[in-house]
């Protein structure tokens, strides 16, 4: 009944709610640069890579 | 540079231009060449999300809680990534149905209630009135600084001095813009794309001025990022430990909480849904929105935490944390700058003020107060001729009010509250919507008294976890119930209700408010009924996605085309009437039916002017007979379950068919079995006939042939042949009789007679028989006479037939027969026996099939005595039976007692005594 762009971006959804969850995120605040915590960096790099993918499975569909 | 003058002269330009840019977009839209329609355009409306208090607000987060800031746009994105699901599917569903808010949506879900769509109002106005207030705020504050930095203090705010607060008239002209680009003209699809061009106008000023602060405290305040850690480092003790999830409140759960919180507000939330939804052109266009718009939340956070950090370390010179973003480039000494933020923070807080009062008005006007003035009869709103001014006027008035409104709650408690405060209790009274909203488009069960409930309920333990405590902490009520709980009751201490503890007030609130709401939700509609037009409503709203689930248009009343086109035109206005219902005006006397297609576009249209509810009130004032009531579409769904019926009843039929034809058969091979037999008698009467009439034949040519025979020998020829032509004829008798029997065709002449004399008669006949073989016959009579009712000849026939087989079948050396007649209970018994070697018992009943000694008899002249000739035709027994029986009686082969022969009895039932006495009576006569 879905299509795969649709499955793929719902997959992409449950990996982001997962990655931002407790445990895994627990995993992210570990001291980086200067005792800083790296939580922030490594949230904005899995924000960025959400939106990339994202992209990716939309437009390049839409251009098909 | 930065004077009063200056800085108003800025502001007011820069609403101008948003004006100007408004007036463009609308102009364009008017020329068919829409500016909005483009993906990009819509992606930056979405953006109004970030309002004020992402533009100052965030920063101040990010100094005191760390990373949770993140949180309010990480729900977001990951709402948008599943949006091409959900988000698609709202946006097919206000389409085809004419949606044009959050209350609308909620209300045509559950039947187009207008309790449902009045109370999603309400809840929507209580929530989002102190948002409004916030953003208020944030321009009186940077303005306040911008103008009189390094002085910090917090502008004295009071209701008598609103004249000289500059967000009242920021206020004043916005609501001028609303009115003008909100409500020029009543479109069905209430789009508004004058204003959207503008916010999205508006997102990219506030991102670019947002980067620039970003950009200048990062790389040239500082060498770059790294630089920028590592000063902060040295600089402020423990700053190493403020960004880690240990600061965030609650923790882990806080963290947990507030994402889902964000997510859920970022559908629900009015405004979001006005831009999301409503202004949403082409549904491909949230291909891009998926991604560019996280894309637009990730670059206008991604300074946050540096600016934070510079901010921490300006010391007094920068202040509050939530004016870092302003007090930053002033403490530089810059002066452009400083009134491009304050530009960008003046663009995000009139951005969410625009959509969110355009959100509210329309909820106003079409959920609470048209509902009532169409019911008030005094006001013969029914009469009126043109009612689309009454509409805008209702709309605008709403708008002022709701701004003066948010300026109120700005004046009177807007000091007590911090800005993320405000913002985060918005969110969690807008997350009660989340429950019926987002269950509703899935589950087809949800039905309308539990959403109503949940919503309720939700909002009220909104109210106490969240509301109420930040009403006493801002110093209007005496906070002892929050320590101590209300009456002393521990358990229902707001921020611990039942003993929750531990848990940060928001993710506290969520959670029992979306306990409740979801809970009420699920458990009443388990256990109520929807009816008729919730259920179809329902149908629609979860099937959207479905491509069978074009909507067909379900009116069927009749309505003339004049009466339609003077109740559009009174709502909407004489040419979006007339582009509903096909550019021509009908006129007065134009008595031709509107046709189905023209009655749903009109009940479109006028949704989307006034919502749902009242919609189909109006349309159901006009349509005459019944506006196809959802009964009917039931029943048009019952014609299916009438074929399934049809197809019940053909199975049934044909399985009867089958059991019909089963039964034929069987009757059919019956008649062949009977067809068989026919065929065998036949064949064995004209064996039986041939037997005689050979012999005869042989005879009569023996004498024919040969004249000199002596006399004797001539004598026993002629002999032979009388014999054989008597058993000849007595046998076509007996197939007479047979075939008689058979066909129910014999006639018996039943009359009173005694039994001992039909005995004696017959016993009398075979006299001479049993002389001839010397067989010894007993007769055991009783003394009185014995009366039955029988065909006396008949009888004799039987009796005779009976006494001549015992005769036949008797001990060959010493024959002897016994009949015996005896009274047995209200009949007679007759048996014969003989003592010859008797019926074995399998044979007992064989001997009275028709010709069944004649095989018998060949066996005998096989084995035994193969010269002798048959004794009997086969047909006696059989006749016997069938005349005993036709005389009420039985007749049966039995074992003999007296010698162990065979043993025939007869058993007939006595005359009634009644008979007897009257035939008694007519004999003396």
């Amino acid at each position: 009944m879905r299509s795969p762009e649709q499955s793929r971006l719902l997959a992409l959804t449950i990996l982001g709610l997962v990655l931002f969850s407790p445990p895994l995120l627990l995993l992210f605040d570990q001291p980086g640069i200067a005792d800083f915590s790296t939580l922030s960096g490594i949230i904005f790099l899995i924000w960025a890579l959400l939106i990339l993918g994202a992209a990716l499975i939309l437009e390049r569909h839409h251009e098909e | 540079m930065r004077s009063s003058a200056t800085v108003l002269f800025v502001a007011f330009s820069y609403l101008a231009l948003l004006f100007v840019i408004a007036a463009w977009g609308d102009r364009r839209a008017e020329q068919r060449r829409s500016l909005v329609n483009s993906p990009t355009i819509y992606s930056l409306s979405i953006a109004v999300y970030c309002t004020a208090w992402t533009f100052y607000g965030s920063v101040g987060r990010a100094a005191t809680t760390g990373p949770s800031f993140l949180l309010i746009y990480l729900g977001p994105t990951l709402a948008m990534l599943c949006g091409w699901m959900l988000i698609r599917k709202m946006i097919r569903i206000a389409r085809a149905q004419r949606i044009t808010s959050i209350a609308d949506f909620i209300s045509a879900r559950y039947g187009k209630s207008g309790a449902i769509g009045a109370l999603v109002a309400l809840i929507a106005i209580i929530a989002i009135m102190p948002y409004i207030a916030l953003q208020l705020k944030a321009i009186t504050v940077s303005y306040a600084i911008l103008t009189q930095y390094p002085d910090q203090s917090q502008p004295q705010l009071s209701l008598s001095g609103f004249m000289e607060d500059k967000a009242f008239w920021v206020a004043l002209v916005l609501s001028v813009f609303i009115i003008l680009f909100g409500t020029r003209h009543l479109d069905a699809s209430e789009r508004h794309e004058g204003m959207v061009t503008a916010i999205a106008f508006e997102s990219i000023i506030k991102l670019c001025a947002f980067l620039t602060v970003g950009g200048f405290a990062t790389f040239i305040l500082y060498d770059g990022p790294t630089d920028l850690i590592t000063q902060a480092s040295l600089l402020i003790p423990d700053i190493s430990h403020r960004f880690g999830l240990d600061q965030v409140p609650g923790g882990a759960l806080g963290w947990f909480g507030t994402l889902i919180l964000a997510m859920l507000a970022f559908i629900t939330l009015p405004r979001q849904f006005q831009v999301l939804v409503v202004e949403n052109v082409n549904e491909q266009h949230l291909r891009r929105a998926t991604w560019l718009f996280p894309l637009y939340l990730l670059l206008i956070n991604l300074f946050v935490i540096p600016i934070a950090l510079a901010g921490l370390m300006g010391g007094a010179a920068t202040g509050e944390p939530d004016n870092f973003v302003l007090t930053l480039p002033l403490a530089s000494g810059l002066h452009w700058l400083p009134l491009l933020v304050f530009i960008g923070g003046l663009s995000a807080a009139t951005s969410m003020m625009i959509v969110e009062t355009i959100a509210l008005s329309t909820m106003v006007s079409n959920q609470l107060v048209m509902p009532l003035l169409i019911r008030l009869p005094s006001l013969h709103l029914d009469r009126r001729h043109d009612l689309s001014g009454w509409l805008l006027g209702i709309r605008r008035i709403a708008i002022i009010l709701i701004l003066i409104l948010g300026y109120l709650y700005h004046a009177l408690i807007g000091e007590a509250y911090s800005l993320v405060t405000i913002g985060l209790v918005s969110f969690a009274a807008a997350a009660q919507f989340a429950p019926s909203l987002l269950l509703g488009l899935y589950w087809k069960g949800a039905c309308r008294t539990g959403a109503a409930a949940g919503m309720i309920a939700g909002i009220l333990a909104w109210g106490w976890t969240l509301l109420i405590p930040g009403f006493a902490q801002s110093g209007w009520l005496d906070t002892g119930f929050i320590d101590n709980g209300p009456f002393g009751l521990s358990w229902l201490r707001p921020y611990a209700l039942f003993g929750l503890e531990g848990w940060d007030i928001y993710t506290h609130a969520l959670f029992w408010s979306l306990l409740v709401n979801l809970g009420l939700l699920v458990g009443l509609s388990l256990f109520s009924r929807q009816n008729g037009l919730e259920q179809t409503q329902a149908a629609l709203f979860t099937n959207a996605l479905r491509p069978e689930a074009a909507q067909a248009a379900i009116w069927q009343g009749h309505a003339s085309r004049y009466e339609l086109f003077m109740l559009l035109s009174r709502y909407l206005g004489d040419s979006a009437s007339r582009r509903l219902l096909g550019h021509t005006r009908p006129q007065p006397d134009d008595e031709t039916p509107a046709t189905p297609e023209m009655i749903a576009a009109a009940e479109h249209g006028l949704t989307g002017a006034l919502g749902s509810a009242t919609a189909r009130i109006l349309i159901n004032s006009v349509v005459r007979g019944e506006a196809l009531e959802i009964s009917s579409i039931l029943s048009i769904l019952d014609t299916t379950s009438q074929a399934l019926e049809y197809n019940r009843r053909l199975e049934q039929k044909s399985s009867e068919l089958a059991r019909i034809g089963e039964e034929l058969r069987s009757a059919n091979e019956r008649l062949r079995e009977l067809d068989r037999l026919k065929d065998e008698f036949v064949a064995m009467v004209s064996h039986e006939l041939r037997t005689p009439l050979t012999s005869i034949r042989a005879f009569a040519e023996i004498l024919r042939d040969s004249g000199q025979i002596p006399d004797e020998k001539r004598a026993h020829f002629i002999d032979i042949i009388v014999r054989e032509s008597e058993r000849l004829s007595r046998l076509i008798e007996e197939v007479l009789d047979m075939a008689r029997l058979e066909s129910g065709r014999m006639t018996l002449k039943p009359t009173r007679c005694d039994f001992n004399e039909l005995v004696h008669r017959s016993v009398d006949t075979v006299t001479r028989l049993n002389e001839e073989r010397g067989v010894e016959l007993e007769l055991k009579l009783p003394k009185n006479p014995s009366w039955i009712v029988a065909d006396a000849d008949r009888l004799q026939q039987v009796l005779i037939n009976l006494l001549g087989n015992a005769n036949k079948f008797a001990d060959e050396h010493n024959p002897r027969v016994v009949l015996t007649l005896t009274p047995f209970k209200r009949s007679y018994r007759l048996t014969v026996e003989d003592n010859g070697p008797g019926i074995a018992e399998a044979e007992r009943e064989k001997v009275f099939e028709k010709f069944h000694q004649i095989e018998q008899a060949q066996e005998q002249q096989l084995h035994r005595t193969p010269a002798s000739r048959p004794r009997g035709t086969g047909l006696g027994l059989p006749i016997s039976r069938g005349i005993i029986n036709q005389l009420g009686g039985r007749l049966w082969a039995d074992h003999g007692e007296q010698w162990g022969g065979a043993c025939f009895v007869v058993e007939l039932p006595q005359a009634p005594e009644l008979v007897q006495s009257e035939s008694l009576k007519s004999r003396v006569e």
